[in-house]
């Protein structure tokens, strides 16, 4: 286990319902800590009470255990006026957290684990896109994807083609970019945030920046729930449970470029908390 | 034309159970999404107004408000099953047996239920105390329906699908969400199989259609 990479990334906790609710008593990165507080005065503690640094972005509490903390990035699309801030609350899933990331960035999926909303038979196909690692801003992007989806988002009326856009902004959070549907020159966003327990379990915090002023909260939160849970039973099944970096263990297709690139990028860092590679 | 309005939470077994029935008997109905997590609006003021105890689902229709899923069941089968098939009140035996079931549904939402939404949302529960009685109450189930299997019979009650079924299946065949896989259990998984084989079939997050088989069979 190799957590020294992990350490000074960012990590969301809690999120504003939850810090209301009282203290949470969680896991992260192998280790017990607390959140507490209020989100203008935050307290992430660990078991025998050493503090850690936390701030509160995207929705939700975030906290750092290492030394030297990476600055946390940016999503602008969370300050722009009129979208919607959906917290969608946590998922526990038994599944190395660099494969849920994976999971998230996957297109080929859609047909066969979410059909009827992001996918149906026999629009199978995934063409051709672009995926690179882009190392001016240190992040994956996946690009010039569109997908046929009979229900792209709650605010869709029909099937039409989407697109798409991945952002992999650190090694377990991924931002999709996807058409809105009532606002076609806009893009809704989309994230993950997970967070890592241990490298065979996490808990997901999805969150969303919409243009959707009509669905009423419950049914946008539901809407996102349903799809996550869709994957959970995947997730939880997929061998090895780590994540593995060696091109020879698993074999990708041509669909696959994102995750490509993502394995590449990990492991050009370092990042090899949750992955399977030939040394650990 | 809409029978009833379901204020529904799309991860709960017991709101599926509805959602499936209303599916094998082809009703229409409208659906009103509550909270349920992370928002806990079922237990807010507005959803105790409609129905006290603060749990989902909650059925309406005109006047009628209903908030046990085994009412549901009842009340849709007696309501839109023209056949008596699905709730055979009919006959005291049989009737007797599907209560008996509808009874044993709710163990399994104590149980498997508890363990489920504990494993997935981390919600408080006594764990160990919880985990143990779903193993058992799987196992009893795995007993009961060999023996049915010895029977010939391939449903709860009868010789054909019941409510009993419906009210059993949720949290059977979404057990694995909470670590209970089906591998060591053929007769549960004889019985899965069957009711996801019936005609108007309806799924939900980790309950997967049959559709690969079904085109696999007709392609053979």
């Amino acid at each position: 286990m190799s957590r020294a990479y992990a350490l000074n990334d960012w990590y969301a906790v809690a999120d504003a319902q939850v810090l209301a609710r009282g203290p949470r008593r969680t896991m992260l990165l192998d280790q017990e800590v607390t959140v507490s507080g209020t989100t203008d005065d935050l307290r992430v503690i660990d078991a025998e009470g050493s503090a850690y640094p936390a701030q509160f972005r995207y929705g939700h509490v975030w906290t750092s255990l290492g030394d030297a903390p990476r600055p946390l990035f940016d999503i602008p699309e969370a300050d722009e006026p009129g979208r919607r801030l959906v917290p969608c609350g946590v998922v526990r899933v038994k599944c190395s957290p660099l494969r849920a990331v994976e999971n998230f960035l996957d297109i080929a999926h859609f047909p066969f684990v979410h059909t009827g909303i992001l996918g149906s038979e026999p629009h199978t196909e995934v063409a051709p896109y672009k995926a690179e690692i882009r190392d001016d801003v240190d992040e994956v992007w996946a690009t010039k994807i569109s997908f046929y989806q009979p229900q792209a988002a709650k605010s869709a009326e029909a099937g039409g083609d989407t697109q798409y856009l991945y952002r992999v902004a650190a090694p377990t959070t991924a931002v999709l970019y996807k058409t809105c549907p009532p606002k076609p020159e806009a893009m809704d966003v989309i994230a993950i945030f997970v967070q890592p327990r241990t490298e065979t379990e996490c808990d997901v915090w999805p969150w969303m920046a919409l243009y959707d002023d009509v669905s009423a909260f419950a049914g946008l939160v539901q809407f996102q729930q349903e799809i996550f849970l869709q994957d959970r039973s995947i997730l939880e099944n997929q061998r090895p449970v780590k994540l593995p970096l060696d091109p020879k263990m698993e074999i990708p297709t041509r669909a696959d470029l994102t995750s490509i690139a993502y394995r590449r990028w990990l492991k050009s860092k370092g990042a090899f908390y949750g992955a399977l590679t030939e040394d650990a | 034309m809409s029978q009833f309005t379901l204020y529904d939470y799309v991860l709960s077994g017991n709101c599926y159970k509805i959602r499936l029935m209303a599916g094998l008997l082809n009703v229409a109905y409208d659906t009103v999404p509550v909270d349920f997590y992370p928002g806990l609006e079922h237990r807010g003021e507005a959803m105790r107004a409609l129905n006290p105890s603060g749990t989902l689902p909650v059925l309406v229709a005109g006047e009628l408000i209903l908030s046990e899923t085994q009412s549901m069941l009842g009340w849709l089968a007696a309501s839109f099953d023209r056949s008596g098939m699905w709730y055979p009140v009919s006959d005291a035996g049989l009737h007797a047996q599907v209560l008996q079931w509808l009874g044993f549904s709710a163990r399994l939402t104590a149980s498997v239920g508890a363990a489920r939404l504990n494993a997935m949302l981390d919600w408080p529960t006594d764990i160990e105390t919880v985990r143990g009685a779903a193993r058992k109450d799987l196992d009893e189930l795995e007993v009961l329906l060999t023996d049915r299997v010895f029977a010939g019979q391939t449903w709860l009650v009868g010789d054909g699908p019941t409510i009993a079924d419906i009210a059993c299946f949720p949290y059977v065949a979404l057990s694995p969400d909470a670590g209970f896989e089906h591998d060591g259990y053929p007769a549960i998984r004889n019985w899965l199989y069957a009711v996801r084989s019936l005609p108007g079939f309806v799924t939900m997050p980790g309950i997967h259609p049959l559709h690969e088989l079904r085109e696999a069979e007709s392609d053979g």
